[in-house]
Parts: structure tokens; C-alpha cells; sequence
């Protein structure tokens, strides 16, 4: 596929990016002091989903990017993730500690299931097939009348957190934000263990790792596996924000946003799925104030990207800088 | 009970050569282009409103539905050579945040042009009433979808099968280098094929109009279920779109109509009212994902 080949590059950091990292986290958890300080509450909340999206289109970008496979199904394991902790907590289990990890766990097992099934298949065909599998979880769960059916389940309130009140949105806010870092922080290391380095080498050449042994198809699920459980994660999180498990999260339109994310951020760069997840609902936040169209100029702005960014937001960028430092 | 069956056969066929309509022209961009177009159901969602528009300013049902095949066909050739064109050559990641794109304009445009509220499109007023066919009355102007649903099914496969262009189509959905090194023009053909496609996906919309509603977000729901028939039928194979229309509109009907009523047979009735619409619901996705897993390519694939 084009555009794969740069990655390595992208996620091999140097120390000096480690520190940029850092600096960005302390940035970021600085955010809700200083939207307090002047009074915009409201975007506390809304950064939050902002990080919970980015933490689901980072487990999408590590398949897409990092595995090289095109899935179409990232909102089943979403969804299944935001389904998981609102039926846990109907049964009255508020406990973060148990319904996130099983939501996170429920999310796994899912995407191991899917997975092997799927990765018998090849590029459009597992596109296909993987949306396919998406739509399933979707339709049972809007025909599943005691699990709120086309409405949704909601929860009471969010998940219990040990002494911290997550009913805080600036609790909540860095909680999120503990786990997004982590993941991060998580991924960059399997990057440059060996697991990772076979993944992109299976990525660049599926035949030739075969040929030389590798067990490909059980790397790919593994792969498939965590990012799945990355979504799951997520899910988990986006229930808790908005206290509802909404049928929303799975339909097919949300795992089309996710990959779109992905794409608009930059295809299998560690940053890509935080970054794309930035673009979209800044976008979307900014564009909505300016018109009642704004679908309109939200999608002309993606069709820019698709035509003049074909690598994504942070590698335009990325570009434009390094030019001018060429320039010089 | 008899009755019932044979109800639901005709209307799982009805919906059937209506998903082939749909279908018809997906297959053929994603066969032919390798392209993945999940703006194809906005086509449906334009024909529809034309359709509709067309039919209020006419008062006459079949002048809408004409004017909605043309005015789509347009729309359809307009955005073959302003954008779709230009991606043909990209990979499927990129084709699809750019038809996503286009799906986000095409839905706020007719939000724009329409208003947010469902359109009434009415079907003829002769056309409204039941007719008796063998003992049982079943309405006529589904009747009537069906006996269009065949006519155009008959004349796509002429086309294809006994034409010139219809060769040429099948050999681009075969090999297209091999059909361009033979000197023909892929390129001004895939034009034609795509409004030709557009014109279809607006004929189904004209068609479906008076049965579902004409409403924004109409085109996202269908398009996956094109997208299940062409996979199942084989990517790029008319013939397997058809085939695969057929199967998932009779197992989609079928299933919804008998699957509760046969759980009830084995479970009790409160499980089985719960987890029949389900099951129903699931059906067809299931039949792709068994096809896929057995017969990767699908039930009748384009390339032998």
C-alpha cells in the first residue's frame, strides 16, 4: 500500500522527541486549571471526548498503520466496550477497576473472534468482511430490547475510581488522560520490541516473513487483538462521559469517522490517531459555530486532505517545516 | 400460513432487484476501478429527493421518477470526472475518506436544498390498491416494482452480455490494462458505466420512495447492503449481483418474517420474541461472512 513504507521512521523517537512528549503531556494536563481560570468549564468535557476518541482511533491506526490491515469494523469493539461497563453497572457493578478492564477484556475476546475469522481474507474482502461483523454487533444490539434497544442503556452515574470522583469532568478529564499517555507510552514500546519490528516487516512484505518462518497470520491477530482492546478501552470511557451506551457507537458511520480520523492525523504515526482525533472534532466544534452547513465544509476539507495531504495532517506538516528549514 | 410465505417471497424478491439496482452499478466501479465508493447510497438518497421534487412540481409519479434518473445520471458523470476520477489510482484508504467526504456534502446539500423533514412521494393513485393474484391479494404497485426490477435486470444483461459496450465493460471488470492495450478508451467508458450506475441507484430511489421513506441518511443504510450483495455475488460480476440481490433481499424478508415465528417453535415465547428479530436482523451478515470464509471471492466471481 502507499504512503506505509514512512512509518518506521515516524515512530522511531529520539530523545529529543521524548522530551516534546513529555512537554505536550504537561501541556495537556495544564488544559483544565487554565479553561477553569477563564471560565469555559464546558470545553473541560468536551476535551475529554476528544481524548477518548483519540484513544480509540490510536487502536485503529496500530491495525491500520502498524499491522497494514484496512479494518472497517473498529466500532464494534467500541461500542461492545460502552455496552459492557452500562450492563455491568445495571447489574451494579460501578467499580472502574472491574468494569473497564472487562470492558477492555470483552473488547479483546471480540476482535480475537473477528479476527481470525477475517484475516482468512485479503484487502477489499477484508474490509468487507470486517464491516460485516460490525454490522452484526450493531443489529443485536438495536434488536436486543433489555439492553435498551434502539435507545441506548444508560448509566446512573460514572464509574466509581477508588478515592477520585470521576462525577468531576476534571477527573475525569485526567483520568482519560493517564490512560491515553499510557497507551502511548505502551505502544512505543512494542514499536521497537521484536514483536513490533515483525509486525512492520510483515507489513512491508507478508511473503517474504512467511518464507522465512515468522507465524504471520498469528502476528496479525495479535495485532488485531490490541488494537481491539485499545477500542474497548474506549468505549468504556466514551459510556462513562456521556453516561450512555448508545447503538451510535457501533454503526458503521462511526467506524467510518474513526478511519477517517486516522487518516486526517496520519497512517500508522504513533501521534496519528491523537492527532487525527484533534483536526476532526476541532473541526467539527469550530466549523459548527461559524455555519449551520458546516457538514459541508467539513467535507470539502477532507477532500483537500485526500488530495493535497495524502499522508495526513502531521506529515504535511511535518513537510511544510522541514521545506522551509531546507530553504534556509 | 402458505400465504404468508408466498407474501414475503414477493416482497424479499421486490427488494431484491431493488438492491440490484444499487448493486448493478457498485460492482462495476468496484470490479472495473478496484474502487471503493461508499457514496454510491447518496446517489440513491439524490434520486429519491428528485424524484420526489420532480413529482410534486409534475403531479405525475413516472415523470418524477424519469427526471430523477436523468437529473442523477448528470450529477453521477459530474462527480465521475471532479473527484472520483482523480482517485481511481489511490489506495482504499484514501477512497474512502474521500467518498466519506462526499457523503457528509451530499447529505447536508439535500438538507440544505430540502429542509430537514422526510419527503412525501406518493405512488400513482391507480397503482394504490391490492390485486388478486392465485387466492391472495398482494399490492399492486409493489407488483409493479417487481415486473421493473425485471424488465431493467433483462436489459442490463443484454447490454452487457450481447453489445459492443457491454463487452467492453466485462473486459475492463476482467483485466483493464489488458482492455486499454487493446485500445479501448476505459476511461470515457467508466464515465458512461458510472452515470449509467447513478441512474439505476435513482430509479431505485424513485421506486422505493413510496414504500420507505424519502429522508437524509436513507442512502447510509443501503449502501451496506449493496455492499453485502456485491461480496457475496462476487466483485465486479453482474451476474453475481443479481444473484446476490436476490438471495439477501428473499433471506432478509424471509428471515424477519419466519425466524421469530420459528424459534417459537423451540424456545419459549419470551426468549424467542427477543431473540428472533435479532436473529433476523443479523441473517444476511452472517451469510457474507460464510461465504467469504468458504468461497473468498464469491458466489460468481468476474475474473474465471
Amino acid at each position: 500500500m502507499a504512503g506505509v513504507g514512512m512509518k518506521s521512521a515516524l515512530y522511531r523517537q529520539s530523545a529529543r522527541r521524548r522530551g516534546l512528549a513529555v512537554a505536550a503531556l504537561v501541556a495537556l494536563a495544564a488544559l483544565p486549571l487554565l479553561l477553569q481560570a477563564i471560565g469555559q468549564d464546558f470545553y473541560v468535557s468536551f476535551a475529554a471526548r476528544l481524548l477518548i476518541f483519540a484513544l480509540a482511533a490510536t487502536g485503529l491506526n496500530f491495525i491500520v498503520g502498524f499491522g497494514g490491515m484496512v479494518a472497517f469494523g473498529h466500532a464494534a469493539f467500541f461500542g461492545a466496550g460502552a455496552y459492557t461497563v452500562a450492563i455491568l453497572a445495571q447489574h451494579g457493578v460501578t467499580s472502574a477497576f472491574v468494569a473497564w478492564p472487562a470492558a477492555a477484556g470483552l473488547a479483546a475476546l471480540l476482535a480475537l473472534g473477528i479476527g481470525a475469522v477475517s484475516l482468512r481474507t485479503r484487502g477489499v474482502y477484508f474490509i468487507m468482511i470486517t464491516l460485516a461483523f460490525a454490522q452484526m454487533i450493531y443489529y443485536l444490539f438495536i434488536s436486543l430490547k433489555t439492553w435498551g434497544g434502539d435507545d441506548g442503556l444508560s448509566l446512573p452515574a460514572r464509574s466509581g475510581f477508588g478515592p477520585l470522583h470521576l462525577g468531576d469532568d476534571a477527573v475525569f478529564y485526567w483520568v482519560v488522560l493517564a490512560c491515553l499517555a499510557a497507551v502511548l507510552f505502551l505502544l512505543d514500546r512494542i514499536a521497537h520490541a521484536r514483536f513490533g519490528r515483525v509486525l512492520q516487516a510483515i507489513r512491508e512484505n507478508e511473503s517474504r516473513m512467511e518464507a522465512l518462518g515468522y507465524p504471520v497470520a498469528a502476528y496479525q491477530l495479535a495485532c488485531f487483538v490490541i488494537g481491539g482492546t485499545l477500542a474497548g478501552l474506549a468505549g468504556a470511557l466514551i459510556a462513562n462521559h456521556g453516561l450512555l451506551a448508545s447503538p451510535n457507537l457501533l454503526h458503521w458511520t462511526q467506524s467510518g469517522t474513526l478511519l477517517v480520523m486516522v487518516i486526517v492525523g496520519g497512517v500508522g504515526a504513533l501521534y496519528g490517531g491523537f492527532a487525527g482525533a484533534l483536526t476532526l472534532l476541532l473541526l467539527e466544534e469550530a466549523l459548527a459555530a461559524v455555519t449551520g452547513h458546516w457538514h459541508v465544509a467539513l467535507g470539502l476539507l477532507l477532500l483537500g486532505v485526500v488530495f493535497y495531504a495524502p499522508r495526513g495532517v502531521a506529515a504535511y506538516l511535518h513537510g511544510l517545516v522541514t521545506r522551509r528549514q531546507n530553504d534556509d | 400460513m402458505i400465504q404468508l410465505i408466498l407474501e414475503q417471497a414477493l416482497n424479499g424478491l421486490q427488494f431484491g432487484l431493488m438492491l440490484f439496482l444499487l448493486a448493478a452499478g457498485l460492482t462495476l466501479v468496484f470490479g472495473i476501478m478496484d474502487m471503493i465508493n461508499l457514496a454510491h447510497g447518496s446517489l440513491y438518497m439524490v434520486g429519491a429527493y428528485l424524484a420526489a421534487a420532480a413529482a410534486a412540481a409534475s403531479g405525475s409519479f413516472v415523470i418524477g421518477v424519469l427526471a430523477a434518473v436523468a437529473g442523477t445520471a448528470v450529477v453521477g458523470a459530474l462527480l465521475e470526472v471532479a473527484v472520483l476520477r482523480r482517485l481511481y489510482a489511490r489506495d482504499h484508504l484514501a477512497q474512502v475518506l474521500a467518498t466519506f467526504a462526499l457523503i457528509l456534502i451530499a447529505n447536508e446539500a439535500v438538507r440544505w436544498v430540502w429542509g430537514d423533514q422526510p419527503m412525501l412521494l406518493n405512488a400513482p393513485e391507480a397503482l394504490a390498491g391490492p390485486v388478486e393474484i392465485a387466492g391472495f391479494s398482494y399490492p399492486a404497485y409493489r407488483l409493479l416494482i417487481i415486473a421493473v426490477g425485471v424488465a431493467v435486470a433483462l436489459a442490463l444483461y443484454v447490454v452487457v452480455a450481447k453489445t459492443r459496450v457491454g463487452m467492453w465493460v466485462r473486459a475492463g471488470a476482467s483485466n483493464r490494462e489488458m482492455t486499454e492495450a487493446l485500445g479501448v478508451n476505459v476511461k470515457r467508458l467508466f464515465t458512461l458505466v458510472f452515470a449509467a450506475g447513478a441512474g439505476l441507484c435513482a430509479l431505485a430511489g424513485a421506486l422505493l420512495g413510496p414504500l420507505l421513506a424519502v429522508q437524509v441518511g436513507m442512502g447510509e443504510s443501503i449502501l451496506i447492503l449493496a455492499f453485502v450483495v456485491i461480496v457475496i455475488g462476487g466483485i465486479g460480476s453482474i451476474r453475481g449481483a443479481l444473484a446476490g440481490s436476490l438471495l439477501v433481499g428473499v433471506v432478509d424478508t424471509l428471515g424477519r418474517a419466519l425466524l421469530p415465528w420459528l424459534l417459537r417453535a423451540f424456545l419459549p415465547a419470551e426468549v424467542a420474541s427477543n431473540l428472533g428479530p435479532a436473529l433476523a436482523a443479523i441473517l444476511i451478515y452472517l451469510l457474507m461472512a460464510a461465504i467469504l470464509f468458504w468461497k473468498p471471492a464469491g458466489l460468481l466471481p468476474a475474473r474465471g
